[in-house]
């Protein structure tokens, strides 16, 4: 187990250096970031050759990624175009978005498996059909346009909630803005949980606890939905990265400064440090997540052994 | 509950009127003068520094932080001396300004003609890496302290020079009578001796000598200016101040707006036009910007460029319903264009509705009997290029090309054709790869008409993104900028802008409006030309 | 009190036919501990289908496989030919009528160019159900062979594998949206098809590799082994069934999500270019105007929404079908 623990994080090595080039590969394929600086007005040539040059954009490629790492490993992540550090724009962008993506996942485990047992134990019947009828509706509609309208209505019409978010991110203005992000994963975790569901309730165990005559509760947490939760841990654990750095429509809606908002920025604008910084501690969040999954993966199913 | 809340608004509401200080919408009930007034932001793309603002964001915040020579009226957009005594010349070449006493920064420096002229030196200093050098190019030596390549060999520009405290001179390296009036532009503001001493300092909290002075700035999310009671001008706050607070998104900023969370909005979303008036009723603004969209040709495409080719760009413009699209797609905030100036210019500035002429004006039967005598669309299909991560410009594109298409009677003719981003659209536009028409707007500087023709339209000038190039013009131009008085200067530009009507380069599509809103808290809100608010004339209650 | 319950539901489950039910779970429960002798009987040709033949037998008489199957086919059909139903004209626009509502001859408004929605939903199926389903198996196929395979073999294949995902999953939509599609001039779909294949297959990879650790853990798998099965034996007959569940699930869903993907790629100028239709283009273009023409967004959207519901029902029987439990 430490072994393989251990062995997990030092493949984490390989992945960042591969993850940070193909990045700043992506960027640098981009194009020439400067002539944006300028707005709807041609660059002056001799100012953009000047930021070009401080901005080691006068190097080839081969250059500027190492010129790059080497600065990454001194702890500096380069300046942002609007002269202010990536680093400060990090440490300000993910907590936020940390606090954001933790209140989607809670609300995907939650209600998810929740709506997922429900539908999954009751196949058929009404609240099966919602829950179906919920899910289309979730895929089918923009988070824009569901994001919008729950926040027209709550927080505008009803004014049960503020409409934006505070800087300071309080925790109940967050709440509906980490529904709105979690809904198109809700509906996966949802289908998932209700077919695993459904699949093990028929397994001999299922019926010999039963037969033994365990409570029905008893049954189905210990029984049934631990073995039933490999599938749906495997998605969260995926989806939190996806959270993270996908919750682009989310805090535009909310006005919440995280990083979904960051990258949109640091992508529209072609600004490799803020892009590849982001990424990397993206693809961070990765791995920890899916080697706490596969950790998991030994809790919830005791044959699985990691040497 | 939402009975409940409203019933608080309302008392909310009728305290605000009784001027008393209740602590309703999150503490910010004060009325009257010492009021603060929450502003909607965008985070500057660039730092705070004048001559590195070239866009709208950070342009806000310096109109309330800083005052130059001159500053553009806010109603009429005429240039009129603030701290300028007066500027004089005798050959439109060698000015000699004089300053007005009894101005200071706000940390009691005194605002002197140094002040200015080191601020201008850093502002067109190459290794400064200001965006908006360019605007020094007229003051002598600025080859020296600017060159096209390599390093600056001098510090300073050799046509500015400190006479004493409150006066110093400025030598042009060519004839230019209405330069007086390019400096109220940002790039032309004082600055304090801090900005150079301690230069980080300074933008973290920038000291100006407006009628607001920087309380905090968080970065990425507000900056709170607070009025200057000491300010000398005749402009000061008749507020307590502003806080600009930065919005990811212009919807975003107008849903607060309606749940009052905020009380001015300078951008309404594309998404919102349609319902801003009953939403807002009167505290809807919509007024002329100094700001004309465009689509220009690319003329260095020897397809698009040759002679001859004027026929189907003059039937483009022709096949394109501009009163329908304005109405339909930006409800009433454009106004279709007639000529390639602004309405803000007023007809004594340079604007002159209907100059276009009939090529300005819808008429399918004959745009499509001038394209077929052009030779028709090169390559038999038209692609418009914008680019799709700013403003909502896929909807009057695909609406062009609808109209183009009507016209037509072919479907196919026209398709929009998105660039992914910005920089990605600039780099094309600036590597001459642009096969058909593609999207330009521009926003004026300062309101003149010099500068809505010469930087868009004279040979190889810095946005003339078409490459376009006729000797007349650039000659009528050059007349221009030589004439004794601004009514001949007029009259000269508007020659060479009869020329863009003939040649066509770019159609003239419309000109745009400022839009705003704000809440019943909060009164007296305008726009200025550059749909900037005036900040300091809002009042509260 | 609490009992009765679960038994219930497993013998009592489903939309079809009770007889075939009770025929199919007595055949099963046989074939669920597949690696055992062939049953002796069950099967009325004598000899024992495939696991995958017997699906077929059963999928041909539920019902919900049939509805869904047709809803399938019918879109097929107005995707490949969409005059069938619709004889206007996608692109015609008459701007003096944008975000009008229903009109005689025109059922569901215009949309803001005052095109006619109808059309245009008629016309978009062809690019969105291409998108949707070509997407959907591409990353289906790629995610759950490598997942499997990741899963199955464990040690070094996996760890490779694993962190490939890892690196394509950092990669944001965004980004990757601008860059592909920056450089792949091509007007056709298959580069947005590409794209999402590449984006998608990581997140399918990571739930077959989850299910096939478990499902290789499961007695009858260790059984065959000492019984001596070969790898794509094993992983054909015995894992695939128990961990495709999970699989089809995320896929049907993950259909409407790539078919709003496209949207997304489209809105931001990467994906497809005018004049093709597509749901997702008018979804996103109708998103901004949702307040004051809501019908711009319901019928495309409604249209997506019957889309994945067939495939999601679809996905159930044929889950279903496979599942030796439900027998």
């Amino acid at each position: 187990m430490g072994r393989y623990v251990i062995r997990r994080l030092l493949q984490m090595i390989p992945v960042f250096i591969g993850s940070t080039f193909l990045i700043f590969l992506m960027v640098y394929a981009l194009g020439d970031p400067v002539a944006a600086m300028f707005g709807e007005r041609a660059p002056d040539p001799a100012t953009a050759a000047q930021i070009r040059h401080d901005l080691y954009l006068d190097q080839p490629l081969w250059k500027q990624y190492p010129h790059y790492m080497g600065q990454i490993f001194q702890g500096n992540f380069g300046i942002a175009f609007n002269g202010r550090p990536v680093t400060e724009l990090m440490a300000a962008a993910f907590p936020v978005t940390l606090r954001l993506t933790l209140i989607a996942v809670v609300i995907e485990m939650v209600v998810g498996i929740a709506l997922g047992v429900f539908s999954g134990l009751r196949r058929g019947r009404s609240i099966d059909t919602t829950v179906l009828v919920l899910t289309l509706i979730v895929v089918s509609v923009p988070t824009f346009v569901s994001g919008y309208l729950l926040q027209f209505v709550f927080g505008v019409k009803l004014e049960w909630a503020a409409p934006t978010v505070a800087f300071e991110t309080p925790l109940n203005e967050m709440l509906l803005p980490g529904l709105v992000l979690a809904l198109v994963s809700l509906a996966y975790v949802t289908r998932l949980t209700r077919t695993s569901i459904a699949e093990n309730a028929r397994a001999d165990y299922i019926r010999t606890a039963v037969a033994k005559g365990l409570p029905r509760r008893r049954v189905i947490t210990r029984h049934l939905l631990r073995n039933s939760l490999i599938p749906v841990v495997t998605f969260i654990g995926t989806d939190i990265g996806a959270l993270m750095g996908g919750a682009i429509v989310t805090e535009r809606i909310f006005n919440i400064h995280g990083v979904g908002f960051q990258l949109y920025q640091g992508i529209l604008r072609q600004n490799s440090p803020t892009v590849v910084g982001f990424v990397t501690i993206l693809v961070l969040v990765f791995l920890i997540a899916n080697l706490l999954v596969d950790l998991l993966y030994a809790v919830l199913d005791p044959r699985i052994r990691y040497a | 509950m939402p009975t409940a809340a409203r019933v608080q608004r309302a008392v909310c509401l009728a305290g605000a009127l009784a001027l008393a200080a209740t602590a309703c919408g999150g503490g910010r009930g004060a009325t009257g003068g010492s009021a603060v007034v929450s502003a909607s932001w965008g985070d500057p793309q660039n730092p705070l520094e004048p001559a590195n603002t070239n866009e709208v964001q950070g342009g806000k915040v310096l109109e309330m932080l800083l005052r130059g020579l001159k500053r553009y009226n806010p109603r009429t957009g005429a240039a009129e001396n603030v701290l300028a005594e007066k500027i004089v010349t005798t050959d439109a070449r060698h000015y000699t300004v004089r300053l007005r006493p009894g101005w200071t920064f706000s940390n009691g420096e005194p605002v002197t003609a140094k002040s200015f002229v080191d601020a201008w030196n850093y502002g067109a200093l190459l290794t400064n890496k200001q965006k908006n050098a360019p605007f020094f190019q007229y003051i002598d030596g600025f080859e020296k302290v600017h060159p096209d390549k390599g390093a600056p060999t001098a510090k300073t520009l050799s046509g500015l020079s400190v006479k004493d405290d409150r006066t110093f001179t400025v030598t042009l390296n060519q004839k230019f009578s209405t330069w007086p009036d390019t400096l109220g532009y940002a790039a032309f503001m004082p600055l304090p001796q801090s900005f150079f001493r301690d230069h980080a300092g300074w933008l973290a909290q920038p000291v100006g000598n407006g009628p607001y002075r920087v309380d905090s700035y968080d970065k990425g999310t507000v900056l709170r200016m607070r009025k200057w009671t000491r300010y000398p001008g005749s402009d000061p706050a008749r507020n307590g101040g502003i806080d600009l607070r930065v919005y990811t998104d212009t919807d975003t900023a107008y849903t607060d707006l309606q749940a009052g969370n905020l009380d001015v909005v300078d951008d309404i979303p594309a998404s919102q036009l349609k319902n801003v008036r009953t939403d807002l009723g009167k505290r809807y603004i919509n007024q002329p910007a100094g700001i004309i969209q465009t689509l220009a040709f690319p003329m260095y495409d020897p397809r698009w460029g040759r002679p001859g080719m004027e026929k189907v760009r003059r039937g483009l413009s022709m096949a394109i319903d501009r009163e329908q699209i304005t109405r339909e797609i930006f409800q009433h905030t454009r106004t279709p264009a007639t000529d390639w100036t602004s309405p803000v210019l007023g007809e004594k500035g340079g604007h002159k509705p209907g100059l276009c002429g009939e090529a300005c004006v819808f008429a399918p039967a004959k745009a499509r009997q001038l394209i077929k005598e052009g030779g028709g669309i090169p390559g038999g299909r038209l692609t418009i290029a914008y680019n799709a991560d700013t403003g909502s410009h896929k909807d009057w594109v695909d609406a062009v090309c609808n109209s183009i298409n009507n016209t037509l009677g072919n479907d196919r003719a026209c398709v929009g054709n998105p660039v992914g981003t910005f920089a990605d659209f600039r780099n094309k536009i600036s590597a001459r790869q642009m096969t058909g028409p593609f999207r330009s707007g521009w926003q004026m500087d300062y309101p003149l008409i010099q500068n809505f023709l010469q930087p868009l339209y004279y040979t190889n000038a810095s946005s003339n993104d078409g490459k376009f190039s006729d000797p007349g013009f650039d000659a009528l131009v050059n007349q221009a900028n030589a004439a004794p008085d601004t009514r001949q200067a007029v009259a000269l530009f508007q020659d060479a802008e009869r020329i863009l009507a003939r040649k066509m380069p770019s159609i003239p599509l419309w000109y745009q409006n400022g839009s705003g809103g704000y809440t019943e808290r909060v009164r007296n809100v305008t726009l200025n030309p550059f749909s900037v608010p005036v900040y300091n004339e809002i009042t509260v209650g | 009190m609490p009992e009765p319950h679960v038994p219930k539901e497993a013998i009592g489950h489903g939309d079809g036919g009770t007889a075939a039910l009770a025929i199919g779970e007595a055949e099963s429960l046989e074939r669920a501990h597949a690696a055992g002798p062939p049953p002796p009987g069950g099967a009325p040709t004598g000899r024992p289908r495939s696991l995958w033949s017997d699906a077929w037998h059963d999928l041909r008489r539920n019902p919900v496989f049939v509805l869904s199957a047709l809803v399938i086919v019918f879109l097929v059909v107005i995707a490949l030919w969409p005059q069938l139903i619709a004889t206007g004209n996608p692109y015609r626009a008459d701007l003096a009528k944008a975000q009008q509502g229903a009109a005689p001859g025109h059922p569901f408004g215009y949309d803001l160019q005052g095109r006619d929605v109808y059309t245009r939903v008629v016309y978009g199926a062809r690019a969105s159900i291409t998108v949707g389903t070509c997407a959907t198996a591409g990353a289906a196929l790629l995610g759950s062979l490598l997942g499997g395979l990741a899963g199955f073999f464990g040690g070094w294949w996996d760890a490779l594998l694993s962190r490939l995902a890892d690196i394509f999953f950092g990669i944001p939509v965004l980004l990757g949206g601008l860059v592909f599609l920056s450089v792949v001039t091509s007007t056709t779909v298959w580069p947005v098809v590409g794209f999402i294949v590449l984006l998608g297959w990581p997140q399918v990879a990571r739930i077959a590799r989850g299910s096939v650790v478990t499902a290789k853990q499961n007695d009858y798998v260790q059984a065959a082994r000492a019984l001596g099965a070969g790898n794509g034996r094993m992983l054909l007959r015995h894992i695939a069934p128990n961990a495709v569940a999970p699989v089809i699930v995320v896929a049907t869903i993950a259909l409407g999500t790539y078919i709003a993907l496209e949207a997304t790629l489209s809105y931001l100028g990467a994906g497809l270019k005018p004049p093709t239709v597509s749901w997702g283009i008018d979804i996103s273009a109708a998103s901004t105007h949702i307040r004051n023409a809501p019908h711009m967004l319901l019928w495309p959207a409604g249209a997506l929404s019957l889309t994945v519901l067939a495939f999601i029902m679809l996905g159930d029987a044929v889950r279903d079908a496979l599942d030796p439990k439900l027998r």
